[in-house]
């Protein structure tokens, strides 16, 4: 059971249809009542097979009810989110969500091999190929021997690996990130951003990862969706065209990051 | 108004943690977060056997520490009463060779076993009952939010009340005694387990939507798991009610039982009987409320740990 059948599936086809495609995505809470409130105004753009995509915005944009539409838990008031082509009713197979509280998201209850065969389980993964399969999915996120330990048991870092784990451990063509590493220290948030781009790399898998962070989304995507503040639309849609591999040091002090991030703070700021 | 804010809801943050202290020993090795974080596995473990063996022996200490004031009661007992003549306290010396003769070599414990064993059913349908009910609840909400104030209703009606009533419609036997437990001790347990799944962490529910679990999964993996701190908290004051209950019954209407005897004993004016059957009660209550308190170190090892892991900081 590994994961090279889909690593040489190779590169994104130019042209393909989009993994996942957002049109004129609206959402509005309490409708009909005086409290009625509109968090997203209209947002369209499309992420391709393969593509590492951040979405950024001013704080109150409404990012979390942007990804709790695109991951399906939300049903959008009125546009339509498709994923593989297929408009999104629940959760998709094939999709998979991090969340940022690693410690409302794991289970507690469970010990790390537990919480990690949760979605196997649902999967109807048999005994023993889930034990490799876990082995595998912890070995991917560079954690070791925890299996037996619980979540809170192990550092915030650690505990969010255990959450990126879970999030793989059912082999998903998308990874949907909620602020993934804004619980963490610095330190564990260089780290948890290469171990991402990594991962994406070794499995092939397309990331779509919302936070507020700037520095964070021009470091890791290959584009950014720029929202407004609420009611949010899309900004821009910005190129990110640093080279990869990444690194920490040298991406960040390139000119290239230093120009985009700029660019970037001021189309936030100027929402 | 909702079930929620009853005043039987015991809610987890009060009621485990008064026996915090006792608990959160038993789990030194997953304690420290940064011992976990900074060391290998193997470095861990001798950490973990040195540590256990430290504070076992310091667990030791502790309950003995805790037992001396209960000693010093009990010695005080002893000689104040050793010369006795009040009919109403006799020697503890006459009371406990008593409490030998009756309980021990006689046949007093079969007034034991009949009341452990109404308890045992009665507790174990109110359990049983009372999370089955306050899952249904949870999860029909609808239908809970109508029947929330009929459950008030009743809840709000001391049980004894309804002992004459209960006695006319079944008369005097095992089901009454039974049915006055359920009915005395389902309620906290009820109740905590509703208020218990209804606080379950909504980012839990979406992240087993995400997961795609069907809902019966959901309920076993994440709602009842999440609510058992609260349950657990429930079944022990439904423990409490429940042996309280199991006196009562008796002391009101039957005609065996432990109840009975310190009844009978009051009567027929033998008061070292009604002592030895007063003191057997209270073994009885602190053996089963120990008992519980093993149980729930097991059911609950995870929340302890956490909230130890949590208090260090």
């Amino acid at each position: 059971m590994t994961y090279s059948q889909s690593v040489t599936s190779g590169a994104t086809e130019s042209g393909a249809e989009p993994v996942l495609s957002v049109r004129s995505l609206r959402k509005a809470y309490n409708v009909g009542r005086p409290t009625e409130k509109l968090a997203i105004g209209d947002v369209s753009f499309d992420v391709a097979k393969g593509e590492f995509v951040c979405v950024v915005g001013p704080s109150g944009a409404g990012k979390t009810t942007m990804l709790r539409c695109l991951s399906g838990l939300l049903p959008p008031t009125t546009g339509e989110v498709r994923f593989e082509g297929r408009k999104l009713q629940a959760v998709p197979d094939r999709l998979s969500v991090v969340f940022q509280d690693y410690s409302r998201s794991l289970f507690p209850w469970l010990t790390v091999n537990r919480n990690v065969a949760v979605p196997l389980k649902v999967a109807g993964v048999a005994k023993k190929e889930r034990e490799a399969r876990i082995q595998e999915v912890l070995h991917a996120v560079g954690l070791g021997d925890v299996g037996k330990s619980y979540p809170w048991q192990l550092s915030g870092g650690m505990q969010q690996r255990v959450a990126i784990a879970r999030a793989l451990a059912h082999q998903p063509d998308m990874l949907l990130m909620d602020e993934p590493f804004a619980s963490v220290d610095a330190q564990t948030r260089f780290d948890l951003e290469d171990l991402i781009l990594r991962v994406r790399h070794e499995l092939d898998i397309t990331v779509v990862l919302v936070t507020h962070d700037i520095d964070e989304a021009v470091y890791l995507a290959d584009r950014v969706v720029v929202l407004t503040g609420a009611p949010s639309t899309v900004a821009e849609i910005v190129d990110v065209p640093l080279d990869r591999p990444r690194n920490q040091l040298s991406t960040r002090s390139s000119q290239t990051f230093g120009q985009l991030r700029s660019h970037l703070m001021r189309l936030v700021t100027s929402h | 108004m909702t079930m929620a804010d009853l005043p039987g809801a015991t809610t987890t943050t009060t009621e485990p943690s008064a026996d915090g202290r006792t608990a959160s020993p038993d789990v030194p090795s997953v304690a420290d977060a940064s011992v976990a974080a900074a060391t290998t596995p193997s470095q861990q473990f001798s950490a973990r056997s040195g540590r256990r063996a430290v504070s076992s022996l310091r667990r030791t200490v502790t309950s003995v520490w805790r037992l001396w004031f209960f000693a010093v009661i009990l010695v005080c007992w002893w000689f104040l009463s050793a010369d006795s003549t009040n009919t109403f306290f006799p020697p503890l010396k006459n009371i406990l060779t008593q409490l030998w003769d009756l309980w021990v070599l006689g046949d007093a414990r079969s007034q034991l076993w009949s009341s452990l064993e109404h308890f045992a059913v009665g507790y174990v349908i109110a359990g049983v009952g009372g999370v089955l009910i306050g899952a249904l609840l949870w999860k029909f909400h609808r239908v809970g939010d109508a029947v929330s104030p009929v459950l008030y209703f009743i809840y709000v009606i001391p049980t004894a009340a309804l002992l004459p009533a209960i006695m006319a419609i079944m008369g005097i036997g095992a089901s009454m005694q039974i049915t006055i437990i359920v009915l005395a001790a389902i309620w906290p347990t009820l109740l905590n387990t509703l208020d218990g799944m209804r606080g379950t962490d909504p980012i839990k529910i979406d992240t087993a939507r995400a997961m795609h679990l069907s809902s019966t999964r959901t309920v076993w993996t994440v709602v009842l798991p999440g609510a058992m701190p609260q349950i657990m908290a429930g079944l022990r004051h439904s423990l409490q009610i429940g042996v309280i209950m199991m006196v009562v019954s008796e002391l009101v209407a039957s005609e065996s039982g432990i109840g009975f005897f310190i009844l009978e004993a009051q009567q027929r004016f033998a008061i070292t009987d009604m002592w030895t059957g007063i003191i057997v009660l209270a073994l009885i209550g602190s053996l089963l409320t120990f008992l519980f308190i093993l149980i729930e170190r097991v059911v609950l090892a995870w929340y302890l740990g956490a909230r130890a892991v949590e208090q260090k900081g």
